[in-house]
């Protein structure tokens, strides 16, 4: 059964690197909403946006958390744009073990852009409204994306985890002795 | 609960390794704020009158802002005091950048040094972690190089560094100490450099609690965006090329020769594209919706970062055009040194060697080149060799160890500090009074909220003060409509116009403000309009820190500190005597009228004839601890009977009543 396509609205947040200005506008107002009660702290290190920053360099690069993942990456690329050096880490969105960006600075526990979900909704994520460079600027796209409702794709992606867990021999078994049942 | 400020200072014995969390009088909040203000008051009660700068027992103070680590946008000025070696007065310094609200993320309003390390060290702060740790690695080693190798080696580019050059090392006058591109100047450089402590990382974590939150917010909110969107708000000079202002105006070399018709739209245009051929980006200080500070990458050098006038003083002060300033100002910063002050003591130097006072014995293989000469004379200060070692104590100093007639070029100093290098026709009385009287070293600490220049027609005049926000008080108002000539202005509006301007830096110094949205910019009406001014710091403040400000308060806020400054200082040997700007500073002078003014100005202040806050002003002040030592060392006697101090802003009525009901 082919899935059916609908529209959806895919909310894109553009950074432009060379209008930042390392002001760190972005992660105040982001750490404010965030915070529980809202606007009741202001702190960076709660923020779900942090911009990478090397004064010495001249690199300022704003990155907004993304995934959490376990292990950090086992090797690194180095990108060179107009002759400056960046990690790929300044790219990177993920909350992972090798720095300490995107984690709640009491608990450790991941911190992941939401882009600013809220009833009524935002016209726009903090960060953006805060950036009076432009170096952040929202967009909502239209896009005609394939809606799986039959469940299948869940279904698939639960089975691949427990493959890979215990081996495709004892998901079978488990599958026909359930089917018995 | 402690709102707006963490509530505990740290106190750091350099020469134990002793480290304490001290916690503070919520009271001083309320009578002091934070930053300069409460930082005066611990210079005066821990500071002996017979202190050296250079004595274990000396301070050095980093103060955070009361508003720092709020989402008040531009609060991030940190102010760093002690007493200074220049001067022997107490030093007066301010930094943009990052790290006051890291301070206060770390848990500290204050980070406060005494005593003296063994051996160069470093201090890390990492929340409740702080350690004293060796920087033998770290000597020599250039200011924004120190910070880039402490990111490294803590493994954290969260890291805030501020860190010494060189000269600072050498304990160089006028070094400067530097976190990232912002530096601080006028004294604490040397001071940190005789501590031994190369630089401070700190990193925190933590929350600041604010008494109103959401309201805060909404308010501050709407502030960023006006002075984002606002002309008047910011450097000017980051986006206006036409630098004919400084050029034509101020004085070159030292402090010597004014060039009018020096600008030119050929210059104008050649000197636009040396900066943007060279120019990365121009970048902000935390939480500040303005770009003051221009970055560049000059070939062969690393890369540096400039604001508003710094990019004039090199080249002006050796009769050179901008590429020399990009050439050397690089170099300047990785050693650390001030360049307001440093470019005139080159200058100094120059002319003394050019009338022959300095010889080939005192400056071996001197260059031909004016620019050559300064790269010349900045290895020898920073290093502190031969003549470096006497001109690095700045201009007022050298002179007087070089003799010889020396002192005759020592022209341009009041308070034994580098002036600005103006050099004007006509006496301006409030300015008279500014640069004599200031105890921020700078005029560019004092001015900036009565206009400059009357306008010309009353037509005009009424458009300004439509929109002119920051006025705090009517009598303002008619001092500028009735303006007709710039030097011709009644004392008594020269007092009440300094005592103004004083009020909104003294008040921004204390809570951590950038004065290019506030105290530089109440002059201006329109424009787009200013960030911060008396009519609405007391309400943030208020929601803020859970205290109620309101303006009144705030003004006896201001006067508070202001006579506690000047108390420290009092204390220290300062008298009418040396209340004397430039005796060049303008052509024609009358001590008469200057003695006089100064008269007056002491009485609108509450001071004595020597300058000297009285008994009844300081207790009007609940300064009470100050007037108890002064009349107990001799320096008030108590009878001195001179009524407490004029007080030119007051609440609107209708907040008078509410408070009495």
């Amino acid at each position: 059964m082919m899935p059916d396509k609908k529209t959806k609205i895919i909310k894109e947040i553009k950074v432009n690197i060379n209008n930042c200005t390392g002001c760190r506008s972005c992660e105040m107002a982001c750490s404010a909403f965030h915070a529980v009660p809202k606007y009741s702290s202001i702190n960076p290190n709660r923020a779900r946006i942090r911009v990478f920053m090397d004064e010495l360099r001249d690199q300022y690069v704003p990155i907004r958390a993304g995934g959490y993942i376990q292990a950090e990456c086992n090797g690194r690329n180095l990108y060179v744009i107009d002759e400056k050096e960046y990690s790929e880490c300044a790219f990177c969105p993920a909350s992972c073990p090798s720095r300490d960006y995107f984690k709640e600075p009491d608990s450790g526990l991941p911190l992941k852009c939401d882009m600013c979900e809220d009833y009524p909704p935002l016209e726009k994520p903090m960060c953006v409204d805060a950036c009076k460079f432009e170096a952040l600027t929202y967009e909502e796209r239209e896009e005609e994306v394939l809606i799986d409702d039959t469940g299948h794709h869940d279904m698939e992606a639960a089975f691949k985890l427990l493959v890979k867990r215990y081996g495709k021999k004892k998901v079978m078994e488990t599958f026909s002795r359930m089917s018995g049942e | 609960m402690r709102y707006s400020e963490t509530g505990i200072n740290l106190e750091i014995d350099l020469t134990r390794g002793n480290i304490e969390k001290v916690e503070t009088d919520p009271k001083d909040t309320e009578l002091f704020l934070g930053g300069q203000g409460t930082a005066a008051k611990i210079i005066f009660e821990r500071v002996p009158a017979d202190c050296d700068a250079f004595s274990p027992d000396n301070l050095l103070i980093f103060s955070a802002g009361l508003l720092h680590a709020t989402p008040v946008p531009a609060a991030n000025r940190v102010a760093v005091n002690t007493i200074s070696p220049q001067t022997n007065l107490m030093a007066h310094s301010l930094m943009g950048g990052f790290f006051g609200p890291e301070m206060k993320h770390a848990g500290y309003d204050k980070i406060i040094l005494r005593g003296k390390a063994p051996k160069l060290s470093y201090i890390y702060i990492n929340n409740d972690t702080v350690e004293i740790r060796d920087a033998a690695h770290l000597a020599g080693k250039g200011c924004t190089e120190t910070g880039d190798l402490l990111k490294k080696e803590l493994k954290d580019d969260k890291v805030q560094v501020v860190a010494i050059g060189l000269a600072g090392e050498n304990r160089v006058y006028t070094a400067s100490m530097d976190h990232g591109h912002s530096s601080a100047a006028r004294g604490p450089g040397p001071v940190m450099g005789d501590k031994k402590i190369k630089a401070i990382a700190v990193r925190g974590t933590k929350d600041i609690n604010i008494a109103s939150p959401k309201e805060l917010f909404e308010i501050c909110t709407a502030v960023h965006k006006k002075i984002a969107q606002s002309d008047g708000c910011g450097d000017w000079m980051a986006v206006d090329e036409d630098d004919s202002f400084h050029h034509n105006n101020f004085a070159w070399g030292n402090a010597r020769t004014r060039r009018r018709g020096f600008w030119s739209d050929e210059l104008e245009e050649r000197w636009k594209n040396l900066k943007y051929d060279h120019m990365d980006r121009q970048t902000s200080c935390y939480n500040c919706p303005k770009k003051c500070r221009n970055v560049i990458k000059w070939p062969g050098k690393k890369r540096f970062g400039y604001k508003c006038y710094g990019k004039d003083t090199y080249h002006m002060a050796a009769f050179k055009e901008l590429d020399f300033t990009y050439e050397i100002l690089g170099i300047a910063q990785e050693y650390g040194l001030d360049s307001y002050s440093t470019p005139q003591v080159f200058a100094f130097a120059v002319e003394l060697y050019e009338a022959g006072i300095l010889t080939d014995k005192d400056l071996p293989d001197f260059p031909e080149d004016s620019g050559d000469r300064f790269f010349y004379l900045m290895e020898k200060v920073v290093r502190r060799e031969g003549i470096g070692d006497i001109l690095a104590d700045g201009v007022w100093h050298a002179a007087r160890k070089i003799g010889n007639g020396a002192e005759k070029y020592d022209h341009n100093t009041t308070k034994k500090f580098e002036q600005l290098p103006i050099k004007l026709g006509k006496l301006n009385p409030p300015y008279f009074l500014m640069i004599a009287t200031g105890e921020k070293m700078a005029i560019t600490q004092i001015e900036g909220s009565f206009p400059q220049d009357p306008l010309p027609t009353m037509e005009e005049r009424r458009k300004f003060i439509e929109q002119w926000e920051a006025v705090p008080d009517d009598r303002f108002i008619k001092y500028f409509m009735e303006w007709e000539k710039r030097n011709d202005i009644s004392n008594e509006a020269s007092c009440a116009i300094t005592d103004w301007n004083e009020a909104m830096h003294y008040i921004d110094d204390s809570i951590g403000l950038c004065g290019f949205v506030s105290s530089f910019r109440g002059q201006f009406a329109g424009e787009g309009g200013i960030g911060f001014h008396m009519n609405n710091i007391p309400e943030i403040l208020t929601l803020a820190t859970g205290i109620n400000f309101d303006r009144a308060k705030l003004w006896k806020c201001f006067q508070r500190i202001r006579n506690l400054v000047r108390a420290v200082n009092n204390k220290r040997g300062l008298r009418r005597e040396h209340e004397r700007p430039p005796e060049d500073h303008w052509a024609v002078r009358d001590e008469d009228f200057e003695q006089n003014l100064l008269d007056d100005y002491y009485a609108f202040k509450g001071w004595t004839k020597e300058g000297i806050p009285a008994k009844e002003t300081l207790e009007y002040l609940d300064l009470d601890f100050v007037s108890r030592e002064f009349i107990k060392t001799g320096i008030l006697t108590g009878e001195e009977k001179v009524p407490p101090p004029v007080t030119t802003v007051n609440n609107p009525p209708e907040i008078e009543e509410e408070a009495a009901a």
